[in-house]
Order: structure tokens, then C-alpha cells, then sequence
């Protein structure tokens, strides 16, 4: 079996703080205050998505038609992935290229749900009346905007990428088993070169629902990350966006001449039962694994904010002395799916410009270092699943 | 090559274990027996309201306690259930497996009974919508029903249950599922990642929403009465799919290491093949090209050439469009043989189980070769002439089958084959 290295040669990113790498990497540099918007989901906050021009990497009318809000976002991130690395109008490149996408679904229709909910509270004859309103009101084509493999099926006909095509599920342990099956692909020989990612829409109350079913939002606006344990509600902040990859082998960025950003050394991940088992130690344990030849110059965390989890994870953060931390969902939200293919984007970025951006909340993380070679990017689900990835200078 | 390698020197991957409910019954015993007799487990919807449906007919499981407790609930009970028989068969302990799993599970979302639980709770205090909703939430949290709506929350009780490692993986790709649950379950073992993997697809999601939403996209069958009638793949009278329930679970491992702990091999996972198609939401590349791409990928991944398949369990949902592009694609694949090579839906009989459907297949195709018995496409009354092949028409065949071809196709471009041998070379 080969032992193949895993590179990083395209990054796309769209969220609440911009569109592209250059405008990431310049927002968190700069210490752009974050964009919250605290009026519409009251008593809750998102971070907003930019505004977008789909029409950049979604051409057609049709096609956007056709996708729900996180679908198009996703869409449109895979596409500034392949324009990143270079292969976006490769179409035997395009057509040989495996893909794993993080997928939620949900964005329900609102209207129909809540003529829905109206009509319930005055008929008996509830399954009726929903046959009746569900039949007749609901868009033919939102099924599919709305299912969970769509996503990867919209990069298909948009983007022609067509090698494979393998949607995960289950919140932030889909994004971490999405880049872990890519790149222990990749490594094995099993695939030369892959798309993965996923994409968030946090501006949608049925999204705001699924979360709120189990008390987990903050109920009472924005604070920085590492100060939410006092806050009313459950202490995340979701935010809209979605970050891509485009993976390679070493060989196969080398013989195409592809920039790269960084190399995927390992990724760490489990799944532990939090009612029984200490989290603590786990993420601890997973972050020393990835640390075991040399401590990483710089922990990149994809904490959701979630009371507790989040606590808990700065704690084991905290028993290594060496590392710097930047918790980014403090500055753009909490993307879910979408959370450790971001958190591996910005740590993969940060290796490849050799520096560590400025704290996002100063009063808990520290300066420096003065230079980066490598980084460690985390995602310790608001629920379940943890998961840690070791980027490396090449 | 040695006898644990393949042809291009990764471990064989042996099949020691398999599980399977669907309408037909749970376990294998029941369902074969069904199965090669020519039943039907579609039946009239007596699960919610029929009024205003033009759809009344599913292969719903309503054998459980769990068949009316929601899609998660009867999901999550569907793969124990199957998971359950798979382990035992292939001697492991049921709650210590050992090795890492991979769910294919459907995208349920918050059930209308729970809406309107978390409204009654709200309703004097203003108009109904997701407002009130959210603020209902606000008095206290409603776990049961959020562990509904999580993605990975029932891949997690399964991990507890059967004691398998690491973080599981869920996936959805449509109804192709089944077969990509065991083929990421192939690669980790060529990988060497463990030496026994467990693969379950599960569906248990058939509410009057979901129907609702196929029925829109024209994608299901009308023919409600007689019910068992439905489902008549490659008839030229089909006209939709039946929308159904089951679960299918498999257990494999390293075939040198099922050999050295002395595991009964019931079949070999020879090879998977995909390609994605990029032309349509939910049609196919009018020149079949990815659906030819995704077989012949499985072919060379197993090194096994056409001439060597003798019998496909095919996807066969009973479209007019599957029907005729899964012709087009096996007769360009198969040539002139595929008039005479035996193919036969499961789908005639159990309905289209969805998530489910790769992998309950999967598993009729092991028993298929176990027993040399291929069960039938059953409703073949009025066979279309466009397609000529040779179904297995309405009764079962004795035959010896030491290779099978099992495909799923799906929505968004999904195209997924298996290829299983009895013997490892």
C-alpha cells in the first residue's frame, strides 16, 4: 500500500467575513470586528452571509433555482476551491475527481409550515389537513433543494466533478470524517486527487430549531467565544458560510505544478459517550496524538461556543503550555458541517503564509508565535463527535 | 497474489455476516423464504391519513413497536435489528464488534407530531409559526426530539450498542446508499484500517411528508389496487417506484482474518465501482455513460471480467426512466449476453427501500449465491419490448451463481455497483 502525502492545493471559503482566501486571511489579520446581525432571529444572532454574487460560480439561473440557501453556498464555495487550485475548467481533472461533502438538509418551506401549524390548532382531522396542505402547497422542487446529497450532486452539474460522489452526515463529525476519508484515500493510493467540504446556512429558523430543541443557542447576543459560559441559553452563535478543499497527492500537485498550502500530517478523530466518558481527556488525548513528534506552533479551534464543550475544550487546550489558540467561530459563527473544513483551511493558511493571525479574544489567547510551520485545527461537536487534524509545512 | 490478495494486492474482503428486515419479515430466513416465493410485502398505507394521496401503497415495516414512532426511532431499530443478526452470524460479540461503522441513514428532519407538540405548548401565547416554535423551546429542553432531527445521532446509540471503534460515519447518497455503506466498508479494510468492518443500510422513514414530496417529482407508482401489483419493474406498464422500508447489514472482514480466527465466508466483496453523473437533478446522461462508468469501475475493481457475472440483482425500481437507462447501461455493458443473462429487482417484492436498498440487495445477492436460487422479478405481465432481458419472470430459478452484480442508482447523480463471488479468485 502506498504511503502517499496529502496536500492542500485549493481553499474556498465564503462566510459572514467575505468571499476567497485573501479576504479571510485579511479579516482575522486585521481584527475586523465580527458582522452579527441580532434583529431578525431575536432573541438569537447569526453571523449573516456576505453578499454574494452567485452568478460568479453558478452560472446558470436555472441551477441556482433549483438550491436551497446552504446547497447554493456550498455550490459556490467547491467552485472558488477548484478555481483556488487551479482545475476548476480542467474537465478530465474535473471528471476524474472524488468528492465528500458534509451535508446537512432541512431549510423547510416557512409558509407552508406555519399555515401548517395555524391549520392544526383549529381541525381535528390533522393527517387530512396535512395531505391536503402539504399536496397542494409545497414546491415540487424543494425536496431536492433541500436533501442532503444534492449538495454534492449540485457541484456535479455544475462543476463536473464527477470521479465519486459520497455525501457524510451527522453535524461536525461529518466534516471531520469527510476530510479523514479523503485524505486516508488519498494517502492509500486509493484516489489521487479530492473535493471536500461543506456549507452552513444559519439564517433560516428551522436551522435555528434544530439547534434550540436542545437549548443550545445563545439567547442573549454576541460574545467573544471563550466568554459564553455565563451567557443565557446554550452559548452557541451559528454563522452562515462554507469552506472547501481541494486535496492532492504530493505527486499530483508536483507533475501539475499546484501551489501548495500545507499537508494534511494526520488526522485524529473519535467519538466518545460524553455521559460517560471525559471529554476533557479525550480532546486532550486526540491533541496529543497529533502533537506526539513535536508540539504544533499554533491550535486553530473550531469550538462551537456550546457551554460546556467549549469550557471544556479551552481546559484541555490549556494543559499544553506551547500553543497559541484562536477560536474562529468567535469571529464568523459556528458552521457545523461546515466547522473542521474551515478550521483546516485557516490552520492550512496560517502554515502556508508561515504566521499566526492576532487573538480573536485577546483576554483568552495568547500572542504569537512568531512564526508557523505547523498547525492544529480542531472541531469538538456541540453534542458529539471530536476530531483534530495536524497541517504541516511543505 | 496471494490466496488473501486480489489482483492488484490488496486483502480480499470476505463477507461473514448478513442481516436483513424489510415487509417481507426480519431476518434472512423469513425474507428469502418470501422473496423466492414471489411475495409481495407492498400493502395499502395504514400508517397516516390516505385522504388527497394519489400514492396509497408503501412496503412499509409495521411489525415493530417502533413502526409508529417516527422515521428516527423506526430507522435506528431497522439497522439494530439487521446489525444484530449480521454480528451474531459472523460470531463476534454483539456488543463488542471491534472494528469501525458505516451507517447509510436517511436525512429525517423534526416530525410534524413534534411540531405540533411544541406548538400545543405555546398556543396561548400568539400566532403559530417558527417564532413560537423556538420560544417553546425556551422553557426547557426537548432532547427526545432533538435526537430525532440529529444526522448522527443514530449512528451513535448503534456505535454503543455493538461496541464498534472510532467515530462513525453516516451517509446519505440517496438510493445508492446501501452500496456506498459497504463500499467506504471495502476501502478501510484495503486500507488496513481494521480487519472487520460494519456496513448497514437503513430506512424507516415512510411518513405521509416524505411521500408527499416523491409523489410531487411524479417518481412513485399509482397503482393502488391490488397493492402487490405495484411494483413491476421492466414492464412496460411501470409507472413509479413503491416506497419502502428495511434495513440490510453486512459484516465483513480481512479474508485472512475471518480465515485464521476459522469464520464461516459466505462470499466474497470482490469490488465497488462509482461515477458520479453531472446532467440532471434526477435524470440520467441520456447516453447511460456514468451508470455504464459506475459498472465497469466495479468490474475492473473486482478484475473480473462480464463474461464472469452470472446473475445481476439490479436496482430496477420500476421508472419508466431507471428501468430504461439501467437497460441501456448493462446491454452496452453486457452486449449481446444480456438477453440471456438473468437479472431480477428485488424491488418487484420489497419496494424501493431507499437508503436501505444497496445494502438489503447486497445481502439477497450473498444469499443468491449461498443457495443458487434467484428470486424473481415478479408483476412481469406485460414485459416491455424495449428491454430484453431475461428478468427471472414471476417464479424463482435454481441455478448455480458464483458471481453477482448488484447496482443502485439515485437521485443526484448517484451510480454505485457491488460486485460478490462465492470464491476469492
Amino acid at each position: 500500500m502506498q504511503n502517499n502525502t496529502v496536500v492542500i492545493t485549493g481553499i474556498g471559503l465564503i462566510s459572514s467575513l467575505g468571499e476567497g482566501v485573501d479576504a479571510h486571511w485579511k479579516a482575522f489579520n486585521d481584527g475586523l470586528e465580527p458582522r452579527i446581525d441580532s434583529e431578525t432571529f431575536k432573541p438569537y444572532a447569526v453571523h449573516p452571509l456576505v453578499e454574494v454574487d452567485w452568478n460568479n460560480q453558478i452560472p446558470k439561473r436555472g441551477d441556482q433555482r433549483q438550491m436551497e440557501t446552504w446547497q447554493r453556498i456550498g455550490t459556490y464555495t467547491a467552485g472558488l476551491a477548484l478555481q483556488d487550485a487551479g482545475i476548476k475548467d480542467d474537465e478530465s481533472l474535473c471528471a476524474s475527481m472524488d468528492m465528500v461533502v458534509a451535508a446537512g438538509g432541512g431549510e423547510r418551506d416557512v409558509s407552508v409550515d406555519t399555515q401548517i401549524l395555524a391549520e392544526a390548532r383549529v381541525r381535528n382531522d390533522i393527517g387530512t389537513m396535512l395531505n391536503e396542505k402539504l399536496t397542494t402547497e409545497l414546491r415540487p422542487t424543494l425536496f431536492l433543494a433541500q436533501l442532503s446529497n444534492l449538495l454534492a450532486g449540485n457541484i456535479s452539474i455544475v462543476h463536473k466533478v464527477t470521479g465519486s460522489s459520497r455525501t457524510f452526515m451527522g453535524e461536525e463529525g461529518s466534516g471531520i470524517s469527510a476530510i479523514d476519508t479523503a485524505v486516508a484515500r488519498i494517502r492509500s493510493g486509493q484516489s489521487t486527487h479530492a473535493l471536500v467540504g461543506g456549507s452552513y446556512n444559519s439564517q433560516h429558523p428551522d436551522m435555528l430549531l434544530g439547534y434550540e430543541l436542545n437549548g443550545m443557542l445563545k439567547r442573549d447576543g454576541w460574545a467573544p467565544l471563550w466568554q459564553r459560559e455565563d451567557s443565557e441559553g446554550g452559548g452557541i452563535v451559528t454563522g452562515s458560510g462554507g469552506a472547501f478543499l481541494v486535496l492532492e497527492s504530493a505527486e499530483h500537485a508536483q507533475k501539475r505544478g499546484a501551489r501548495v498550502y500545507a499537508a494534511i500530517d494526520g488526522i485524529y478523530s473519535a467519538q466518545i459517550r460524553r455521559s460517560r466518558d471525559d471529554l476533557t481527556q479525550t480532546v486532550a488525548k486526540l491533541i496529543g496524538a497529533a502533537s506526539a513528534d513535536k508540539a504544533a506552533d499554533l491550535i486553530i479551534s473550531g469550538a462551537s461556543g456550546a457551554k460546556h464543550v467549549t469550557a471544556v475544550e479551552k481546559a484541555a487546550f490549556d494543559t499544553f503550555s506551547s500553543s497559541a489558540v484562536r477560536g474562529v467561530a468567535g469571529k464568523l459563527g459556528h458552521l457545523r458541517e461546515a466547522q473542521f473544513p474551515l478550521v483546516v483551511a485557516l490552520a492550512a493558511l496560517s502554515v502556508f503564509n508561515g504566521s499566526a493571525f492576532p487573538p480573536v479574544d485577546a483576554k483568552n489567547e495568547k500572542a504569537g508565535p512568531s512564526s508557523v510551520n505547523t498547525a492544529l485545527a480542531t472541531s469538538i461537536g456541540g453534542t458529539r463527535s471530536e476530531g483534530v487534524a495536524r497541517l504541516v509545512k511543505v | 497474489m496471494s490466496k488473501y490478495t486480489d489482483h492488484l494486492g490488496r486483502p480480499l474482503v470476505a463477507i461473514t455476516g448478513l442481516g436483513v428486515v424489510s415487509s417481507l419479515g426480519q431476518g434472512k430466513e423469513e425474507n428469502w423464504a418470501a422473496l423466492t416465493s414471489g411475495t409481495s410485502g407492498i400493502h395499502t398505507i395504514t400508517r397516516f391519513a390516505l385522504d388527497n394521496l394519489r400514492t396509497q401503497i408503501a412496503g412499509t415495516v409495521d411489525f415493530l413497536e417502533e413502526s409508529t414512532k417516527g422515521a428516527s426511532a423506526l430507522s435506528q431499530k431497522l439497522a439494530s435489528l439487521a446489525a444484530e443478526e449480521a454480528v451474531a452470524q459472523a460470531g463476534f460479540p454483539v456488543d463488542d464488534f471491534g472494528g469501525p461503522l458505516f451507517l447509510a441513514a436517511p436525512p429525517v428532519e423534526l416530525e410534524w407530531r413534534n411540531r405540533f407538540a411544541l406548538d400545543a405548548l405555546v398556543k396561548s401565547e400568539g400566532e403559530p409559526g417558527y417564532d413560537l416554535l423556538l420560544a417553546a423551546c425556551r422553557r426547557g429542553p426537548q432532547e427526545d426530539m432533538f435526537n430525532t432531527a440529529e444526522f448522527g445521532y443514530i449512528a451513535e446509540v448503534l456505535a454503543d450498542k455493538f461496541g464498534t471503534r472510532g467515530l462513525p460515519i453516516t451517509l446519505s447518497t440517496a438510493c445508492a446508499s446501501g452500496a456506498t455503506a459497504i463500499q467506504l466498508g471495502v476501502e478501510a479494510i484495503r486500507r488496513g484500517e481494521s480487519d472487520r468492518v460494519l456496513s448497514i443500510g437503513t430506512d424507516g422513514s415512510v411518513s405521509a411528508e416524505a411521500l408527499i414530496r416523491f409523489s410531487l417529482l411524479s417518481a412513485l407508482s399509482t397503482h393502488n389496487e391490488p397493492a402487490h401489483k405495484a411494483a413491476k419493474p421492466f414492464s412496460k406498464d411501470r409507472d413509479g417506484f413503491v416506497m419502502a422500508e428495511g434495513s440490510g447489514a453486512m459484516v465483513m472482514e480481512s479474508l485472512e482474518s475471518a480465515v485464521a480466527r476459522g469464520a464461516n465466508v459466505l462470499g466474497i466483496m470482490r469490488g465497488c465501482g462509482e461515477k458520479a453523473d453531472d446532467f440532471h437533478r434526477t435524470r440520467s446522461k441520456p447516453d447511460g455513460s456514468p451508470a455504464i462508468g459506475a459498472v465497469r469501475a466495479s468490474l475492473e475493481d473486482a478484475g473480473i471480467e462480464e463474461g464472469a457475472i452470472d446473475y445481476i440483482n439490479a436496482h430496477g425500481t420500476s421508472t419508466p426512466e431507471n428501468d430504461k437507462m439501467e437497460y441501456l447501461a448493462l446491454s452496452t455493458v453486457f452486449g449481446d449476453r444480456i438477453s440471456s443473462l438473468p437479472v431480477s429487482s428485488n424491488k418487484s417484492m420489497i419496494g424501493h427501500t431507499l437508503t436501505a436498498a444497496g445494502a438489503i440487495e447486497a445481502v439477497f445477492s450473498v444469499l443468491t449465491i449461498q443457495t443458487g436460487t434467484i428470486p424473481p422479478t415478479i408483476n412481469y405481465d406485460n414485459p416491455d419490448p424495449a428491454i430484453v432481458m431475461d428478468v427471472v419472470p414471476n417464479v424463482k430459478r435454481e441455478a448455480s451463481v458464483s458471481s453477482v452484480l448488484s447496482s443502485s442508482f439515485g437521485f443526484g447523480g448517484q451510480n454505485t455497483c457491488l460486485v460478490m463471488t462465492a470464491e476469492p479468485n
